[in-house]
């Protein structure tokens, strides 16, 4: 969620770049300071995949070398070029340019691996594990992952922005971003949908432990419809609202789906308590994890206020 | 080229590039913080010119070695799954924390950089000292990984690979944890201060600088090499510290870098040359009769182990002979730099000379050819293994394929980010010219004054 928020909303500065509102700059004020913590969550991710599953490390390894080459290569391009747009007034809008492209595919590339796990797309070669890229790149399955990453980066992104413009008092960027808003919730929920008739015959068994918590994706969709809704509460909208819903929307999707998931980290080679560190590696990783967040969390705080939250910040025009 | 070889290329490629960013990174946080600290205890206004300008090269810096890091990190599970296989079960711990350095450095930077104008003087010292705790910080975290892979510990492997007796902390302060955490620290400081001197000095040769300008970066130039001398100072001595280490964990590490074959008492120390593969001597070199030992154990009558000791399949390549004179070589010439400059300005008069400044301007660059060369040294110097004594290379390597082309690809990518950085950073502050911060700083003290 972080992630499409923040790659959401270089592209956003990229769209509105010359609007005469300040949309563009908005974004871009959120971005400044946040992009560095995005950046580091993402490499949490990958730490906590190796940390708690050195097995799955082993085996994304070895199959996900080029997708992520590639996506490495356009996270590389999006950080730099966007410290280097406050840096350099000259090439501010190519760099601009860059930023929101790649910002654009770097969650689509992302979510394309999601289909390699459930199972169609990898084969044993020489007694490891290999992906068949020609069979990725063609497979419907893929696309409509791509096309579901894609309109929940812009839906995320667009409704924490409008809560991010209400906060800073913007008004015509809010009705911007609130607009962007409404369009691509439903889109999102429909490609989420198209996803399940779409997937590789070898996945079904996915399909039916997804059935199998239907009850689950239910709730999830009612949430999406409270939070939805909240855009038009008390005539102008709650954002702040909105957001919370949606984002416990994705949270209970997120969590149904890795419960569909189960037992299966890769199907049908690798299972998740075959793929767990021992259990001594793991309390030193627990314990190391609470303590650094209890550290840390005043940090947030702080952060919090100062950007999110400090009028002084929100209301700075460039 | 196999696959292992191709493998090496492109990871040590994508850490000499990352290394480069994150070194000055911390260098010259380092140096921000002391410029911060200066303008608080001297009251003078060019400490806090100095301190906001070269933030803005850190904020330019930490933009490439973020998301270069995040490249390495990724990196390490492509094309070395064999080996993060075990990375997962032993030496996670150190991974994990090191995030939360990230954290800590990213909020820190982000507040210093974007919030300085709503920070009273004392949370902005302490905002821009965390910035430079978090760099450090990862500093350290990734090398305790390092060290580990040097020597290993906290873990027992039984002979089908299955890995028990996992001891996380013990993997983590292994036993060349202190000491190389030690060099690498004060080695990166000395880093981020020749550059600052490079930059300075060259300001200062330059004829058309006003004279409040040069005097900035002549203070600039004297706090930075007072850094640069302390540092170098502490770098050759952990340097010995770290000789000794070898001599007790990797002995055919520091055999191959002195191109030591047979076991001896009062062994030489061999300066310069290479090793010839055919004889096993050291061809064109200096020979300094009895100092190797004595740099081994401190006593001239210490043992030291030669490459005959070791099956032939274990030995480093001999090209290690050339990174370490190198690395040793650059930090000798550089704490005599730095020490002559200390000389003229307090001993003498207050000038450096011109051919000084001169050659201050390339203690920058090759200080960080020090870091490149020394981290070169360590790695290779550890093959035939990537943990010593466990695992070798060829085992932790990728069985994918395109890895040839994935290098080829990346390569350009870095020379294209250098190129850029560098474009950046001089039309940067070619439009920001250090007058105009005099002038903005001395507008705003007579609004408070008056
Ligand atoms: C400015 C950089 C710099 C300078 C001037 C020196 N070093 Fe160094 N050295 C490093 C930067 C460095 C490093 C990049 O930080 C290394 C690479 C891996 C490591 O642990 O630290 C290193 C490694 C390293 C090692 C190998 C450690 C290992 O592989 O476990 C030894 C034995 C030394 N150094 C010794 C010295 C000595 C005797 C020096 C004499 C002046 C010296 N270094 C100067
Ligand atoms: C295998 C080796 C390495 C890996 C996997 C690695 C990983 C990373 C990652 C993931 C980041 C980005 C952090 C973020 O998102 O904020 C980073 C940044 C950094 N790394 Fe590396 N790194 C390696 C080697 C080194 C070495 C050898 C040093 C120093 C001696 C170093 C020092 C730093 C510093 C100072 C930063 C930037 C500041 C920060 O964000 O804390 N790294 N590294
Ligand atoms: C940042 C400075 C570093 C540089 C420039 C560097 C350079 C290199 C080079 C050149 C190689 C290839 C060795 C050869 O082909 O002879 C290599 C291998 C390797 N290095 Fe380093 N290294 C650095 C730091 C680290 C750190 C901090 C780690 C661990 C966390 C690390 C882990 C590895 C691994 C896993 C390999 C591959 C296996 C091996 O060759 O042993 N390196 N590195």
């Amino acid at each position: 969620m972080a992630g499409s928020v923040d790659f959401g909303a270089s592209f956003w500065a990229m769209i509105y770049r010359n609007h005469e509102t300040q949309a563009g700059n908005m974004a871009n004020r959120f971005l400044s300071p946040t992009w560095e913590i995005t950046n580091t969550i993402l490499v949490l991710m990958v730490v906590a995949v190796v940390a708690f599953f050195p097995q799955a490390a082993f085996m994304f390894g070895t199959i996900l070398l080029v997708p992520l080459s590639l996506i490495l290569i356009l996270i590389l391009f999006r950080s730099s070029f966007m410290v280097f747009s406050y840096s350099v007034e000259g090439f501010q809008r190519t760099l601009k340019w860059v930023s929101g492209l790649t910002g654009l595919l770097v969650p689509v590339l992302l979510i394309s691996a999601l289909p390699i796990t459930e199972g169609g797309f990898v084969t044993i070669q020489g007694g490891y594990e290999t992906l068949q890229m020609t069979k990725w790149l063609s497979s419907p399955s893929v696309y409509i992952y791509m096309l579901f990453g894609l309109t929940s980066e812009l839906f995320l992104s667009s409704l924490f922005l409008a809560d991010y413009a209400r906060e800073s008092e913007e008004r015509d960027a809010y009705q911007i971003y609130r607009k962007q808003a409404i369009l691509f919730g439903p889109l999102s929920l429909l490609m989420a949908a198209l996803t399940v008739p779409l997937m590789e015959p070898e996945a079904a068994w996915l399909i039916s432990n997804l059935e199998a918590n239907r009850g689950w994706f239910l709730f999830s969709v009612v949430l999406f419809v409270i939070g939805y809704s909240a855009l038009w509460w008390s005539k102008t909208g709650k954002p702040r609202v909105a957001v919370v819903f949606v984002a416990s929307q994705y949270a209970v999707a997120t969590f149904a789906y890795g419960k569909s998931h189960l037992p299966y980290m890769i199907y049908p080679y690798l299972k998740v308590d075959d793929a767990f560190t021992n259990l001594d590696t793991f309390y030193s990783l627990l314990s190391v994890l609470i303590v650094g967040m209890a550290i840390l969390l005043p940090g947030f705080l702080i952060f919090w206020r100062l950007f999110l939250k400090d009028r002084r910040y929100l209301q700075k025009k460039e | 080229m196999d696959t292992v070889t191709l493998s090496r290329a492109f990871f040590g490629t994508s850490l000499a590039f990352h290394i480069i960013f994150a070194t000055l990174g911390i260098g010259i946080s380092f140096m921000v913080f002391l410029s911060e600290v200066m303008h608080q205890l001297k009251k003078d206004n060019d400490y806090a010119i100095m301190a906001k300008r070269w933030t803005k090269s850190v904020a330019i810096l930490l933009g490439v070695a973020i998301p270069s890091g995040t490249i390495v990190a990724v990196q390490l599970s492509l094309l070395w799954p064999g080996f993060m296989k075990i990375v997962g079960e032993v030496i996670s711990v150190p991974f994990q924390v090191e995030i939360f350095a990230f954290f800590l450095e990213a909020l820190a930077l982000s507040i210093y950089v974007y919030a300085a104008d709503r920070l009273p003087p004392n949370m902005r010292i302490l905002s821009v000292f965390l910035v430079f705790l978090g760099a450090i910080g990862s500093a350290i975290l990734i090398t305790s990984a390092n060290t580990w892979m040097n020597t290993p510990a906290g873990f027992d492997m039984a002979a089908d690979g299955t890995i028990y007796n996992v001891d996380p902390w013990k993997a983590f302060f292994n036993p060349s944890f202190l000491q190389t955490s030690y060099h690498v620290s004060v080695s990166a400081l000395m880093v981020g201060a020749f550059a600052v001197a490079s930059v300075a000095a060259y300001r200062l040769l330059k004829r058309d600088s006003p004279p409040q300008a040069k005097s900035l970066h002549y203070k600039a130039l004297t706090l930075s090499l007072v850094v640069a001398f302390f540092m170098s100072l502490l770098t050759a001595l952990s340097g010995h510290g770290s000789g000794q280490n070898l001599q007790q964990h990797n002995p055919e590490k520091l055999a191959a870098a002195e191109g030591l074959f047979e076991t001896q008492r009062y062994a030489p120390l061999a300066i310069g040359g290479y090793v010839d593969p055919e004889t096993h001597k050291v061809k064109y070199g200096i020979e300094i009769p009895y100092l190797l030992s004595f740099i081994a154990g401190n006593r001239f009558d210490t043992e030291v182990k030669g490459l005959y000791e070791f099956p032939e399949e274990t030995w480093p390549p001999f090209y290690v002979h050339t990174l370490f004179n190198v690395m040793v070589g650059i930090g000798t010439l550089l704490l005599l730099l730095a020490g002559l400059g200390l000389y003229y300005r307090w001993k003498k008069k207050r000038h450096y000379p011109k051919w000084l400044l001169r050659s201050f301007i390339f203690s920058g660059p090759l200080a960080m050819l020090g870091i490149e060369f020394g981290w070169i040294f360590s790695c290779s110097g550890r093959q035939p293994w990537t943990i010593y004594g466990y695992q070798t290379t060829a085992e932790a390597a990728t069985r994918a394929a395109h890895v040839g082309f994935l290098l080829i690809l990346f390569a350009i990518v870095y020379a294209v980010l250098s190129v850029l950085v560098t474009i950046v950073m001089i039309s940067y502050f070619k439009r920001h010219p250090v007058m105009d911060d005099i002038e903005q700083f001395s507008k705003s003290q007579v609004v408070k004054g008056g």
